[in-house]
């Protein structure tokens, strides 16, 4: 431009009139621009606020509720299990630990909103389902691919592996026996006997529900597990989280 | 074109039309990711693991 025309010190290279080509080129440069700005935003800053977020939620909880032994393996209690108390809508009431996952431990709050829980907190119960430990199916959902992604690794579950929850006074340590895919609308997973609408439960069932496939919200992956044991919080930690390191 | 016609209506010396577009660059993506990104976001279809017809917003 100013090398093709040397006596000009200041000229710069004119555009010569408005051209709507360049116009229009520029505003479809600028949309692939946003539109790769928005990947950024929600595939990486997202997850680093709601990590961000969740940490200071899990330190706070540690703060409350006293330090746990890490190095004592509690004993398995025989009793029924403690019914734990709900502070109430999106309020954080314990936490999760997923030895197969790689974010192993993640925070647990009342409510599944998107906005209020899911997005910011962590994973979220669904207010209708049981809590842990009684007869039925407490279910929870977390994010899969943003957010935090508290459930990314759900897929990897196997049978058999232990998926625990934490509250101020117990852990309630469940064990994996069956993982499905399903439609959005298909309710009957988190059904108090699940798979079976309207049918009195029997057995102590937990169920995490996640987006499936990855990147995208087309159908739903579920995991279902069994109540195995709890274990009362001030005696150490459940075996199920004994190679889990200090936590 | 029209991103040359705003550097060329921008004020003062080279150096600080070039400081000036760094900084209006970092503004936009500021007021993107703080506001317009999430206020978009609940309208995208892949952040949805809910089942049945939980409330979706609230």
């Amino acid at each position: 431009m100013s090398a093709a025309r040397p006596t000009d010190g200041t000229h710069r290279g004119r555009p010569r009139g408005p051209g709507v080509i360049g116009v229009l080129g520029e505003l479809l440069l600028t949309a692939g621009v946003l539109l790769g700005l928005f990947l950024v935003w929600q595939l990486w800053w997202t997850d680093v606020m709601a990590d961000r977020e969740q940490s200071g939620i899990l330190d706070g909880l540690e703060q409350e509720w006293g330090a746990v032994d890490a190095e004592r393996i509690a004993p398995r209690q025989d009793g029924p299990p403690p019914v734990p108390e709900i502070p109430g809508d999106t309020m954080v009431w314990g936490s999760m630990h997923v030895p197969a996952f790689d974010r192993e431990r993640f925070p647990l709050a009342e409510g599944v909103s998107l906005e209020q829980v899911l997005n910011v907190k962590g994973a979220g119960h669904y207010p209708e389902t049981a809590l842990p430990g009684q007869v039925g199916n407490f279910s929870v959902a977390g994010h899969r691919n943003t957010y935090g992604r508290v459930f990314e690794d759900i897929a990897e579950l196997e049978p058999g592996e232990p998926v625990v929850v934490e509250t101020d006074e117990a852990f309630y340590v469940y064990e994996v026996t069956e993982s499905l895919v399903v439609m959005p609308q298909d309710v009957e997973v988190i059904a108090p006997t699940p798979g079976e609408i309207g049918v009195e439960p029997t057995e102590q069932m937990l169920t995490l529900t996640a987006c499936h496939p990855m990147y995208s919200a087309r159908e739903r992956y579920i995991v279902h597990a069994e109540f195995a044991y709890w274990t009362d919080r001030a005696d150490g930690i459940p075996e199920a989280l004994a190679d889990e390191g200090e936590k | 074109m029209m991103y040359a016609w705003l550097f060329r209506h921008l004020p003062g010396p080279l150096w600080a039309r070039i400081l000036l577009t760094v900084l209006l660059l970092a503004a936009v993506i500021v007021a993107l990711f703080g506001w317009v990104f999430p206020a978009i976001a609940p309208h995208m279809p892949f952040n949805d693991g809910l089942v049945g017809a939980a409330p979706r917003a609230g």
